[in-house]
């Protein structure tokens, strides 16, 4: 049994560390693009973007398992062309995950860059950095503070994530069963012991989390 | 308005939450998720027998719904899809003592998506290969799930099957994974079966260790036990036992 925990445990980190990575990228291009360029639509792209945060788990939850299900347009396609299936496995919860996170760093980094004085930008171009070096250089150092702020909201976010991974991912023991579907599980069956266990390590986790990332964000934070 | 006036509309106010809250009239029925078309028929003809009653179903796994009903859930009827969720029930003294009985019987099945070109025909062709997943109940909590696996068991299939195996949270769900192509093949009653045979075909009835009967019991401390003791009457009447027929489900 504890070995089971253990993978689970392990699995529950993995999903969220990979939602994670995939967020801190995909947010921060967006965030950047949508605090420092204007288009049309910018607005419509902001609210899309949001909606996971609104929306009920498992309405996505819906939503994936129609458009990466096995008949699902983009599912069916990975699947006759790639061979790629992506329902109940582990890389489906990364992408439940990853999605219904999405918004928080999203909104994190869109402010953050947003706060970014253009002026000292505009000084960077004038001193001779082109706009890649003066992005990483001047941009996102200065953004970073409340980058790696939203960056750990996803995280515990991801960490927590239930309803549409439990739709999207199933529960298979070893393979897609998280902390928090486990929880669900025992509880159902009327497995008090278990999910009392699983509780005390799912809030020992996240305490954890959250102690790391104090201390890291003032270091950090500190240029 | 007055101090007074907008006090006493508070008032008012409050005792209407009060009656939304707290009818006396409804009937909790906690009941299997493969009973949910049959009961949702049924519904309206205790309701019209019993004027001033409204029956409220809560459907899920019967393990799930014992456990709501442990933690003290307002429930005043619990029918389960096996005898092992009630003998939980009767060990924890949570359903009134003598009101248990029998009154359906059920059949598992292997079910197939109806697109289905792997020419399954058996328990056996689950270790095909082709096969990659399973969705069959969580024995832990889902009734379908246990008989499952006391009939692989019995084949001596379970451990090369287990593996393949996605856990559904209720047969119903099992059913859903099926009828979307998620799975290669599932295991639910002959019942649920029926209401998406459009999308899934059976294509074998599997033996069971003991025959399918479903328990039903008032539960202990009901909030409406008159109405409990009615419902289980209502149940064994010819009028009910034939909507439950209609539905596929057999006698106990």
């Amino acid at each position: 049994m504890d070995a089971s925990i253990a993978v689970t445990l392990i699995l529950t980190l993995k999903v969220a560390a990979w939602a994670t990575a995939i967020n801190l990228v995909l947010g921060s291009a967006v965030g950047w693009l949508l605090a420092r360029r204007h288009f049309a639509g910018r607005d419509l792209v902001d609210a899309v973007l949001t909606l996971p945060l609104v929306l009920p788990p498992t309405v996505l939850g819906y939503y994936l398992l129609v458009i990466i299900g096995k008949r699902g347009w983009l599912g069916s396609w990975l699947n006759q062309s790639f061979g790629i299936n992506l329902i109940f496995t582990w890389q489906g919860a990364v992408i439940a995950a990853t999605i219904v996170a999405f918004p928080l760093i999203l909104r994190s980094a869109r402010t953050a860059f947003e706060s970014v004085d253009p002026q000292l930008e505009q000084a960077a171009r004038v001193l001779g950095l082109n706009e890649w070096a003066l992005f990483f250089r001047v941009t996102l150092p200065m953004a970073w503070p409340g980058i790696l702020g939203g960056t750990l909201l996803v995280f515990a976010r991801a960490l927590g994530e239930f309803g549409a991974t439990l739709m999207v991912a199933g529960s298979i023991p070893g393979r897609t069963q998280t902390l928090s579907i486990a929880v669900f599980e025992a509880v159902q069956a009327g497995q008090d012991d278990m999910a009392t266990f699983l509780v005390a390590i799912t809030s020992i986790v996240c305490v954890t989390v959250l102690l790391a990332a104090g201390r890291l964000a003032p270091r950090s934070g500190a240029r | 308005m007055t101090p007074t006036v907008l006090r006493r509309s508070a008032l008012a106010a409050l005792c209407t939450l009060c009656a939304l809250g707290a009818q006396a009239a409804d009937l909790t029925v906690s009941a299997a998720a493969s009973l949910t078309n049959a009961f949702k028929a049924l519904g309206p003809a205790f309701e019209a027998e019993n004027a001033g009653t409204k029956v409220v179903f809560n459907f899920a796994a019967s393990d799930a719904l014992l456990a709501q009903i442990v933690k003290g859930a307002p429930a005043d009827v619990f029918a389960s899809a096996d005898q092992e969720a009630m003998d939980k029930a009767d060990a924890q003294k949570v359903v009134a003592a003598g009101t248990r009985r029998n009154f359906v019987g059920n059949s598992l099945v292997m079910i197939v998506p109806s697109d289905s070109k792997l020419g399954l025909k058996a328990p056996a062709d689950l270790l095909k290969p082709d096969v990659k997943r399973v969705a069959i109940g969580n024995p832990a909590s889902v009734p379908v799930g246990r008989y499952a696996k006391g009939s692989l068991e019995a084949a001596k299939l379970w451990s090369a099957v287990e593996p393949k195996a996605v856990l559904a949270q209720s047969v119903r769900q099992a059913l859903d994974y099926v009828a979307r192509g998620e799975v290669e093949a599932g295991f639910v009653y002959s019942t649920d079966a029926a209401i998406m045979k459009y999308k899934v075909s059976v294509v074998a009835t599997l033996p069971t260790e003991t025959a399918i009967t479903y328990p039903i019991a008032v539960v202990a401390g009901a909030p409406n036990a008159d109405a409990a003791r009615r419902f289980l009457d209502f149940l064994a009447t010819p009028a009910s036992q034939a909507v439950l027929a209609r539905h596929g489900f057999g006698k106990p």
